[in-house]
């Protein structure tokens, strides 16, 4: 099936959406934060913490000299005037030596100094993405839409246990939902961890460990099982750089998420997604982005435009940091009012239409929560429709619904069920989306047409005032953000002249160590 | 007739359904162990409609059976805080009347909670299925704090506003977060002496008004509460007390 597009609103859009980006890409290019610096320490290899449990990339950064410098220049001056490794200097500086002043080692010297380091951080990445494609060649995936759950104890170790039952029901993707306080965290835990709440914190320690696990899964069932995990909160690009080295396979990566429903500064944000995506596009990590949000928030059905307005901006920034579009799962969702009647009309109007729109994509459908009642039967048949519009509309990254959604986090049959359901509707209509033809003119093409329409409007007037000042005003999910305000903006600077990151625009050099 | 039962298809015959899993592989007999289970639960006539695998070493259960046990509905007692809503042009009359002034209400997802949605709904202007929030109506002057809000800070806040209401949401309520966060607000207040002026309620998904009663609270609202119900509770209260 096929919706008659007007393709002169898709190009006005895209066109919107690059006006939007350029500015802040201006931004992002004259600007650095510490949780950026702090992601360049950890592809050096510098990992775990000191004897109070701060880790040590934090240890570094606090204890740069001159921040506007970049970490890689003192890192680089210390190995090349100790003759340590950056893992040696953490752990000095965590002992109480100082960081030496990068002026005094020559340019071209500190620069071989941490090269080593840096390029075995870039041949590690290579590497993971050179083993992760043989893995689906060797173990193909199930057709999409790939079925993707979460899981959500708060312990590792149950998690792992439930992320292979969910693999051996069927799941291809498997997120462990980070603890709800995380994202606020300027720094990223350490260690295997076995309390949390509502999730289960991310750690380099904890995603070994569910690694290992689904590798073992993956080989046992014949088909790769993907693993992922949070771009998103203060410490997004350390997350991206350690998701990375540990061969995740997705990440949630949206920064308009994290300044509107969790108040951290735009700035820092936008320029922690730009690093973050280009440290994705290296390490062939595919996003999800988050506009699923702006519907569990706000009336489903007039923020329809927002969706797709939100995508194409995604996709403006995402391209802007090398991320191809068949590494940018954008989002939606299925969170029309189940009374309202041709509501299903609707929701495959919006997925048609994305498809159509972001052809590469591989789109990320999340399922029914906000009409989710404690009425699990009446749950389980909202699933079921939004199963069979994925599959209708080629969907690619398919979030199951849990009929369990309003109650608790899934108990390891509600995984097992939403999968059954799952499987079920898009074996028995796996084609049906290709068998029929959308009426012309009719309630789906007139409604893909106003929503596209809606998007344009909504585009015209951020790119009129710009995305920072459209925050401001309240423009998305009425949501106010001063720019200078919200979480983490005190680690946000200007970069110096001089600046160095040996990591940034990784994702358009050479591989390492092939 | 006040001794109840479940009722299947006739009166008395106590017909219940449930479902679990257990760790073990499926064979004839974990279903022969999944009904002995059942009987020892005090279910009589067990029978295991289904029986499955759903993942090596874990087996799911669908298991229709009766139950001897009744229950005295006439002692049970539960009010509702939803009864009687007023609408919006009511409560702000009444507030008008009868308190005089605007009612400082504050919100909050307390604790490390992050979901907002609830307590949005209910503050928001927007409201939730058309019917408006608390920031709509004339007779509440209201401070939305939003998410992962400390119970100290909430506290002091209310302190230095006056708050006639406190709002508090939760929305986690793994290994029982939401009753201890709920539980560290209520005794925090009482620490303070702030606890009687004020109108504490609680809210989230998993809250009963029985709940938060339990727990010190002067109602609690669940899924599907509309702004008006609360703020009729909020309303009434305020009246009451100023007529007092």
């Amino acid at each position: 099936m096929e919706l008659r597009l007007d393709h002169g609103a898709v190009a006005r859009a895209r066109r919107l959406a690059a006006a939007i980006a350029d500015p802040i890409d201006a931004f992002i290019a004259r600007h650095s934060t510490l949780s950026v610096e702090r992601a360049v320490a950890r592809l050096c290899g510098v990992d775990g913490v000191d004897a109070d449990g701060v880790p040590l990339p934090n240890r570094l950064a606090d204890a740069l000299p001159a921040r506007e410098l970049g970490m890689a220049r003192v890192l680089g001056a210390a190995v090349a005037e100790t003759g340590r490794t950056p893992q040696q200097i953490a752990e000095a500086v965590a002992g109480g030596e100082p960081l030496p002043d990068p002026a005094r080692t020559p340019e071209t010297a500190l620069r071989a100094a941490l090269r080593p380091f840096a390029n075995d951080g870039l041949a590690r990445i290579d590497a993971n993405r050179r083993a992760r494609e043989a893995l689906l060649a060797r173990l193909p995936q199930d057709e999409p839409p790939l079925l993707y759950v979460i899981v959500a104890s708060g312990n590792i170790y149950e998690d792992r246990t439930a992320a292979v039952a969910a693999a051996e029901a069927g799941a291809q993707i498997v997120a462990v939902i980070r603890s709800t306080a995380q994202s606020l965290l300027d720094y990223l835990p350490y260690g295997a961890t076995t309390e949390g709440f509502g999730g289960t914190y991310a750690t380099q320690e904890n995603f070994r460990i569910m690694r290992a696990a689904l590798d073992e899964a993956s080989e046992r069932l014949g088909r790769y099982v993907m693993l992922t995990n949070y771009a998103s909160g203060l410490c997004m690009p350390e997350i991206a750089a350690t998701a990375a080295l540990e061969r995740l396979d997705m990440l949630l990566n949206d920064s308009m998420y994290g300044i509107l429903f969790r108040d951290i500064n735009m700035q820092r944000t936008f320029v922690d997604q730009h690093f973050s995506r280009q440290l994705n596009a290296r390490s062939g990590i595919i996003i999800n982005t988050g506009e699923d949000n702006y519907l569990t928030t706000a009336d489903a059905v007039e923020q329809a435009p927002a969706v797709l307005a939100s995508q194409l901006v995604n996709e403006a920034f995402a391209l802007r940091a090398g991320l191809p579009p068949a590494q940018m799962g954008l989002g939606d969702a299925y969170e029309i009012d189940p009374d309202l009647e041709d509501g299903f009309l609707f929701q495959v109007a919006q997925a048609q239409l994305a498809r159509q729109i972001f052809p590469d994509a591989p789109l990320k459908y999340m399922p029914p929560t906000k009409h989710m009642t404690g009425d699990i039967f009446k749950g389980h048949l909202i699933d079921a429709m939004f199963n069979l519009t994925s599959v209708m509309t080629h969907q690619t990254i398919h979030l199951c619904g849990m009929l369990t959604e309003a109650i608790h986090t899934p108990f390891l049959a509600d995984r097992a069920l939403a999968l059954e359901n799952a499987r079920y509707v898009m074996s028995t209509a796996r084609h049906f989306g290709d068998e029929i033809e959308i009426k012309p003119g009719g309630k789906i093409e007139r409604r893909a047409h106003d929503v596209l329409h809606g998007a344009v409007r909504i585009l015209e007037r951020v790119a009129e005032r710009g995305l920072m000042a459209a925050i401001e005003n309240g423009t998305f999910a009425d949501v106010r953000r001063p720019r200078e305000g919200g979480r983490g903006y005190d680690g946000v600077f200007a970069k110096d002249p001089a600046y160095w990151n040996p990591f940034a625009g990784a994702h358009a050099r050479e591989p390492v160590g092939a | 007739m006040t001794q109840v039962r479940p009722y299947g298809d006739t009166l008395d015959d106590g017909a219940v359904q449930l479902s679990f899993t257990l760790p073990i592989p499926w064979s004839e007999a974990a279903d022969e162990a999944a009904r002995q289970l059942a009987v020892k639960m005090g279910f009589t006539g067990v029978a295991v409609a289904e029986g499955r695998a759903i993942a090596s070493g874990f087996s799911f259960f669908v298991i229709y059976a009766r139950t001897p046990a009744a229950i005295d509905v006439s002692a049970v007692h539960a009010p509702s805080a939803t009864s009687d809503a007023l609408s919006l042009e009511q409560v702000d009359e009444l507030i008008a009347k009868r308190v005089g002034r605007k009612l400082k209400v504050v919100g909050a997802c307390i604790g490390t909670d992050a979901h907002t949605v609830g307590i949005d709904a209910i503050l928001n202007m927007k409201g939730y299925k058309g019917d408006y929030g608390l920031e709509r109506y004339r007779g509440f002057e209201v401070f939305n704090l939003g998410s992962q809000i400390a119970v100290e800070d909430l506290v002091r806040f209310a302190r230095e506003r006056r708050a006639d209401a406190i709002l508090a949401s939760q929305v986690v309520t793994q290994k029982g977060s939401d009753v201890a966060n709920f539980t560290a607000l209520a005794e925090l207040l009482e620490a303070e002496n702030a606890r009687e002026g004020v109108v504490l309620i609680a809210g989230g998904p998993r809250v009963t008004n029985l709940l938060a009663a339990e727990l010190g609270y002067d109602a609690g609202f669940g899924r599907g509460t509309l702004p008006s119900e609360v703020a009729t509770f909020i309303a009434r209260r305020a009246a009451e007390r100023a007529s007092a």
